[in-house]
């Protein structure tokens, strides 16, 4: 997978364009659990790809706190986000995006999931997974016309999460180029 | 320090989109942009709950659509056509000043077809025909707090809307019907979001409160208010209700008298001195669409089409 | 014959034709200029500048120019345009008490060091209509007597009280303050953000609220320990340079005032303070300000609520800000008749019920 020689480049060419169309896709993947979509303009260093890149890039500013998780916490990448995006790098349970491969997220410790007054003041993962399809996991919920499927890194966690509805975590799956999510609000039914 | 990216007011500007140079793509600086895109993801989550956001002021007055200005700036993209309803109509005054301003500071398409629109921002209605997958609904909300008119303050909804206790709302709903022997809201109509959040739907009237369980997805903006909620598409909505007094998402019982429809929503119109009325569809596009396909209601003009 | 009402469009450049027509008014009349707004009616200037939230006294006369004197309209398009720009830095804490004061009084005291400076106020003017004024060409007034400018920073006379240990003192507290223009508000808001968001309201609104207090509506007597205004120097740390730099200087109106507090079981008694600080000069909203501010300490400062408005936080914040409210309270001047007619139905269909119950009922 290319990545950005140094942390100057890899950002979006023309930031308005690249950030409104990358947020169309991830609103649609997050109001329609199990759909795919690609992503493209962004090109952070390993182990992230084009997708989380972009996601970084459309969501993160200097108003929002990254964890970078596990094997993510590199100094490349801190310089990648630090330049493109100027959002404070902080500890796991004070982030407002938690990044990483999912057994580093999943290690994480105090992810914030809201309160019962501010459901929204939660962390939203952004996970780089080795393969995401289309299969795997029966979801249903909002956004879900009947059922869809995705290949979730494990069913357990996020039937967890979603069980603390209307608390719990969003996560965006990301590989390469593609991205899926899951909001806390989607139901995930065992033996999919 | 400025950012590459950063958020000087013309510095990033897209060169594909004819806009007026000094704005931005869609006016908002990309930081705004941002802040306001988190809270729709926010809102997409957590159906129905309303999002607190950093609203900015626009540069129209708040209380006519700088809520719903803010997520439809935030959700545009320079590919989309948009469309702006206010009361049904793409030509009434509100939504022809909003639609300019996108043309001016997006340069996006622009349509009066309902079928032809990525992005739909309206105001008081839902368009009679149906949305598909491929479409975002924008709503300008004025006051996004069901509870608000049985409890003014915001630290005491909150809290009813941590505990689920909309207790407050069912005994308000059951005294108009002992009082008037029906639910005295036409509009606005409280409804429950997948089981979990009372919303407000707008100021729709109740009639359309049956197509909030649609395949687009639908944003609402509050922009005074700074709340950002959203329902994402085939979520069940629930109009509150009791089970010896079902919802009744009533309308005036006539067809269109232009176009004959007897399924749209009616505006009155009192046409004479003497207080003669007639009904036409409050939607201009689904109205004039029926009548280019031949519709005629009982008060059409004579036809020349039809007649030759 | 019914038609849709159509031509939106053209009806809306028309009326923009027709305000800008009304806005020059007759042309047989020089234009005013900036600089005659900016001089002459610096007070409307100063205003726009406080609760536009933006100091610049040449864009404030634009849209003084611009929205017909309306103030509220002026006052939204600095705001409007204030969005819109970059946030470059943050300033240090201005010192109000390093300020060049041009007038400067105490209520408190006959006199104190710095001295009971008056200064260009209206206070002792009778109010009788100068007729001189109204002709073309009157010359300029002669310049005032000047007084020897003061060298040494005028003292706060809070300070006096505040050593001796009968006024409660303010903890210091270096966290940044949330910023009302970025962060949505959420209640309880916290001193800070009141202070931000009284610093903007409608002086109007502010005013009402204050006089309202005085009235025994959260009643707590205020002296005016002291009102000043005059000129304080802006500075930016440079992170470049490892200093801070003077970028400009800023007119500013500053009100402390003493009020009453009777002690609680954790305080003796002493005197405590509310505050205001306006851009410009703008005494009138300063001292509301400072009102409104104590009122709204009653919590923190063990009282009891009355139930009065002006101590109910989220009462005075949600309904301070001019933009706010006069965009909501115009909005219904735009067209309802979708609601209005889904009012019209139900009506008429429980008029219909009503009447059908009535007739089964006399049948009966």
């Amino acid at each position: 997978m290319p990545s950005a020689a140094h942390s100057f480049t890899g950002g979006f060419a023309d930031a308005p364009r690249d950030a409104a169309e990358a947020f169309r896709s991830a609103m649609t993947v997050l109001a329609r659990p199990g759909e795919i979509r690609t992503l493209h303009g962004a090109l952070p260093p390993a182990p992230l790809g084009v997708a989380a890149g972009a996601l970084l890039l459309t969501l993160c500013d200097a108003d929002t706190s990254v964890h970078l998780a596990g094997a993510c916490d590199r100094p490349d990448l801190r310089d990648w986000i630090g330049f493109h995006t100027g959002a404070p790098l902080v500890a796991a349970d004070q982030a407002d995006f938690a990044i990483g491969a999912w057994p580093d997220l999943r290690a994480a410790q105090g992810l914030r999931i809201g309160t019962a007054e501010y459901p929204d003041r939660s962390c939203t993962l952004i996970a780089e997974l080795p393969a995401l399809d289309a299969a795997g996991a029966a979801l249903t919920g909002p956004g879900i016309r009947d059922t869809a499927h995705l290949s979730l890194p494990e069913t357990a966690w996020f039937q967890a999460n979603a069980a603390r509805f209307p608390l719990g975590m969003d996560a965006f799956f990301t590989c390469g180029a593609r991205v899926a999510a899951l909001p806390r609000s989607t139901t995930i039914h065992n033996g999919g | 320090m400025m950012r590459p990216g950063g958020d000087r007011v013309g510095d990033d500007r897209t060169e594909a989109a004819v806009t007026d140079p000094a704005y931005n793509f869609a006016y908002l600086d990309e930081q705004t942009k941002r802040m306001i895109r988190r809270a729709i993801l926010k809102g997409l989550a957590v159906p129905g709950y309303q999002v607190p956001f950093a609203s900015r002021e626009m540069p129209m007055p708040y209380g006519w659509g700088t809520g719903g200005v803010q997520v439809t700036a935030a959700t545009l993209t320079p590919d989309d056509t948009l469309k702006v309803i206010d009361q049904g109509a793409d030509d009434t005054t509100n939504a022809v000043s909003i639609r300019k301003f996108f043309q001016k500071t997006a340069g996006v398409a622009v349509t009066e077809r309902t079928a032809d629109a990525t992005v739909i921002q309206t105001r008081h209605r839902i368009p009679e025909h149906p949305l598909t997958e491929d479409q975002i609904l924008v709503y300008q909300v004025p006051i996004p707090e069901p509870l608000r008119f049985l409890e003014p303050r915001e630290t005491e909804t909150r809290k009813m809307h941590a505990l689920q206790d909309y207790g407050l709302m069912h005994v308000k709903l059951y005294e108009d019907i002992a009082q008037n022997g029906a639910i005295a809201k036409s509009y606005a109509y409280p409804v429950k979001v997948s089981g979990r959040y009372v919303m407000d739907p707008s100021p729709i009237p109740k009639f359309d409160n049956p197509k909030l369980d649609m395949p687009a997805i639908q944003l609402f903006g509050a922009g005074r208010e700074q709340r950002i909620y959203a329902v994402p598409p085939y979520t069940p909505v629930v109009s509150l209700d009791f089970e010896d007094f079902p919802f009744d998402p009533s309308k005036a019982d006539h067809a269109c008298d232009l176009c004959g429809a007897d399924t749209s929503y009616l505006d009155e119109v009192i046409v004479d001195d003497a207080g003669g009325r007639m009904f036409v569809c409050s939607d201009t596009d689904f109205c004039g669409e029926r009548r280019d396909a031949g519709h005629r209601g009982a008060m059409s003009p004579p036809d020349a089409a039809v007649q030759a | 014959m019914y038609v849709a009402v159509k031509g939106g469009e053209r009806a809306i450049e028309n009326a923009h034709a027709w305000l800008d027509e009304e806005r020059r008014g007759d042309p047989a009349f020089a234009a005013l200029s900036l600089a005659q707004i900016r001089e002459q009616l610096s007070l409307a200037v100063d205003r726009v500048m406080a609760e536009g939230s933006l100091y610049d006294p040449d864009l404030a006369a634009l849209a003084i120019k611009q929205a017909r004197g309306d103030l509220i309209e002026a006052i939204f398009l600095i705001r409007a345009y204030r969005t819109t720009l970059p946030r470059l830095g943050t300033s240090r804490p201005v010192d109000t008490g390093a300020m060049a004061c041009d007038r400067r009084i105490s209520a408190t005291y006959k006199d104190a060091p710095g001295g009971q400076v008056l200064g260009p106020t209206f206070d002792y003017t009778h109010r009788l209509l100068d007729f001189k004024l109204a002709a073309e060409g009157t010359p300029a007034p002669a310049p005032a007597p000047q007084a020897t400018a003061r060298t040494a920073p005028t003292p706060h006379i809070a300070a006096y009280l505040q050593d001796e240990g009968l006024m409660q003192s303010e903890p210091a507290d270096d966290t940044a303050p949330s910023d009302i223009t970025r962060t949505p508000m959420s209640y309880p808001a916290g001193r800070a953000v009141r202070l931000q968001s009284l610093a903007r309201a409608d002086e109007g609104f502010t005013l009402g609220m204050a006089y309202s207090t005085q009235r025994g509506y959260g009643y707590n007597h205020a002296f005016v320990g002291e009102l000043r205004i005059g000129r304080v120097p802006v500075e930016m740390d440079v992170p470049e340079l490892g200093f801070a730099v003077e970028i400009g200087e800023i007119e500013l109106t500053e009100c402390e005032t003493v009020n009453q507090f009777k002690g609680s079981r954790t305080s003796p008694p002493q005197f405590t303070r509310g505050y205001g600080l306006v851009f410009g000069k703008g005494e009138r909203k300063a001292i509301s300000m400072a009102l409104v501010d104590r009122a709204l300490r009653w919590e923190e400062l063990g009282e009891d609520n009355t139930g009065a408005a002006a101590q109910d936080e989220e009462f005075v914040l949600s309904h301070g800000d001019n933009i706010q409210a006069t965009g909501f309270l115009e909005h219904i001047k735009l067209p309802h008749y979708v609601d209005f007619q889904s009012e019209l139905e139900l009506v008429r269909k429980m008029r219909r019920d009503a009447g059908a119950g009535n007739t089964a009922e006399a049948a009966e």
